[in-house]
């Protein structure tokens, strides 16, 4: 194997997707990708046996797919790759099942990696020299999370991250709350285009001086949440007509407002002029706007993948596999398992000795 | 030589000749941690099969896995597709088809040839698999015998019933309950085999769930007060 451009096929099954992704050191060469979310959407929310149902029908059809997108062939391979956690404990023992047995059945060596640190991976993928340190803002249904990210293969620091919803968790449910269907973010954004965001102000979540001691990189959408629901029960109580344009738009400013502050708070602290956004809610345009224009601001530059490599993929999996074979990582151990709440610092789980 | 998984209770994985000689077995009996053990599970059974059948010491060969198979459960779905998962990935990297196989089917192959070994005469009445799925439920499948391919014949099930009504439903069928604790993947792979010889399918592609998926739809929006 070539150690500086392994090719590696990167198995990431934590939510609703099942990504397959094949990469050869920094050049991505698939990244295949079967949701389950339309499956979800008449439950308004991911449904972890849904999902992990989905993931076992769409595994095999979507490696195939891969491989025949990446004009490869499986025995080529260097390495698999797999994430381990954290995310939906059912819906990881599906990838973790497939990823060991494919590894024994090609002789291949496994690395099992996290999730989090995949989507930081991600950016490798995007062909620019990548700088560290950086601090990283990943966002989705499954996770809202701070990083400092000092190197992608050896020190990842969690900041902060969600003591309640993840940010994509509270669009959908305030979607849901405005009548609009799942997923949440892109149709809270086309709610919100002809609303004024200045028009409620809603809470900012852990965001008063009070809270910023403890939990200053912290986020909580729950009390957002309830003031939005509370909002429009007095609004419709008191007869007047709720402009969903305008409560869409100042929900989502709420958000947007509390994770592009923290978000450069965090650089200005830790004295890091870059920014990586990741993860699939980096797909509302309004979240992208603030971030960059206050970046700008700021002097922060920002980085943001493609959107198809800041949603789940395996191929952020398969990166991230690729730079710890080039930093001469041994493969995981065949005994590791699932791990819903694997912590950020465990970026390659069960190293071999 | 068939390469059997099954994860329906606990992990097994054998590798088996065609006429049903098994060259290795390797299980774990624990419920839980099917994903922690089927890499170790599966390269543990493939080194022991290179060395011929159990109870032989042959110089090692090269093991020609020609077919996959797969216990389709029922069983806890967590732990269940976990082997599917993994024997269909195996099968996809050495370009191998998968036999889907019910692992009540095996069990009842497993009663039927451990009876037949201790009276080669005798005939089992019928009897019915019986395996814990949980909440307070049991999984059954009810069988008479084997057919011509050497198949157990199903004649009812597999299915659900409360753990309470289990004995009332079986006696309706007249069927003896065998509790059965561990599926064996040398059965799963030797019906396989038997399955392959005569050109039949014994399970579809999806697992034997036998619930829908537990889900909680979304209430109306609630009050929260003010
Ligand atoms: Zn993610």
């Amino acid at each position: 194997m070539s150690a500086a451009e392994p090719l590696v096929l990167g198995i990431e099954t934590s939510c609703d997707e099942t990504g397959i992704g094949i990469v050869r050191g920094r050049t991505l060469l698939s990244n295949t990708i079967a949701s389950s979310m339309d499956e979800h959407a008449r439950y308004g929310g991911v449904v972890p046996e849904v999902a992990a149902r989905a993931h076992l029908e769409a595994l095999q059809p979507t490696i195939e797919a891969a491989v025949a997108e990446a004009g490869i062939t499986l025995d080529e391979l260097d390495a698999i790759a797999v994430t381990s956690g954290p995310g939906l404990a059912g819906a990881l023992m599906v990838g973790v099942g497939a990823a060991k047995a494919l590894a024994v059945s090609l002789d291949k060596p496994l690395y099992a990696v996290n999730h989090l640190v995949g989507h930081i991976a991600a950016d490798i993928l995007t062909g620019d020299e990548v700088e560290y340190p950086t601090i990283a803002l990943l966002v989705s249904g499954g996770h809202t999370s701070l990083l400092l990210v000092r190197d992608l293969v050896s020190d990842v620091e969690l900041l902060g991250e969600t003591l309640d919803d993840a940010a994509g968790e509270a669009f959908d449910k305030i979607a849901r709350i405005l009548g609009l269907p799942y997923p949440g973010g892109p149709e809270i954004d086309r709610a919100a285009a002809t609303g004024d965001p200045q028009a409620i102000r809603f809470p900012r979540g852990l965001s008063r001086a009070s809270d910023l001691a403890e939990h200053r990189y912290d986020f909580s959408f729950s009390g957002l949440k309830t003031a939005v629901a509370r909002w429009i029960e007095q609004a419709e109580a008191s007869g007047a007509d709720v402009d969903t344009a305008d409560v869409a738009a100042s929900f989502r400013e709420a958000v947007v407002d509390v994770l592009v502050t923290k978000a450069l708070d965090a650089c200005t602290r830790h004295d890091v002029p870059r920014l990586l956004l990741g993860g699939g809610v980096i797909a509302n345009r309004r979240l992208r706007d603030v971030a960059l224009e206050r970046a700008a601001a700021a002097g922060v530059a920002v980085r943001i993948p493609p959107l198809s490599l800041c949603t789940d993929n395996g191929a952020m999996i398969a990166a991230l596999a690729a730079q710890l074979i080039a930093h001469g990582r041994r493969p995981s151990t065949l005994e590791f398992g699932a791990d819903s709440t694997l912590p950020v610092t465990e970026i390659q789980i069960a190293e071999g000795a | 030589m068939i390469l059997g998984i099954d994860t329906s209770l606990g992990t097994a994985v054998a590798v088996v000749e065609s006429d049903g000689v098994v060259r290795a077995e390797a299980s774990s009996g624990n419920p839980l941690g099917h994903a922690e053990v089927i890499g170790t599970l599966l390269q543990t059974a493939l080194a022991d099969a290179a060395h011929g059948a159990i109870g032989q010491t042959a110089a090692a060969e090269t093991v020609e896995i020609t077919y996959v198979a797969a216990g389709m459960g029922p069983g806890p779905f967590t732990g269940l597709r976990v082997g599917i998962a993994a024997a269909r990935a195996f099968a996809l990297g050495r370009g191998l088809p998968v036999v889907a196989v019910p692992s009540h089917d095996a069990a009842a192959l497993g009663v039927l040839l451990a009876a037949a070994l201790a009276d080669p005469f005798g005939e089992t009445p019928r009897f019915a698999v019986v395996t814990d799925a949980r909440r307070r439920e049991f999984a059954y499948s009810v069988y008479d015998g084997v057919d011509d391919d050497g198949i157990p014949v199903r004649v009812a099930g597999p299915a659900l019933a409360p753990r309470d009504d289990i004995d009332a439903v079986l006696a309706g069928l007249a069927a003896e309950r065998r509790d059965v604790a561990t599926v064996s993947a040398a059965m799963v792979a030797t019906l396989a085999a038997r399955a392959v010889a005569a050109g039949r399918e014994l399970a579809g592609p999806e697992p034997l769930y036998l619930r829908a998926p537990d889900v909680t739809l979304p209430a109306p929006r609630k009050a929260v007060g003010a």
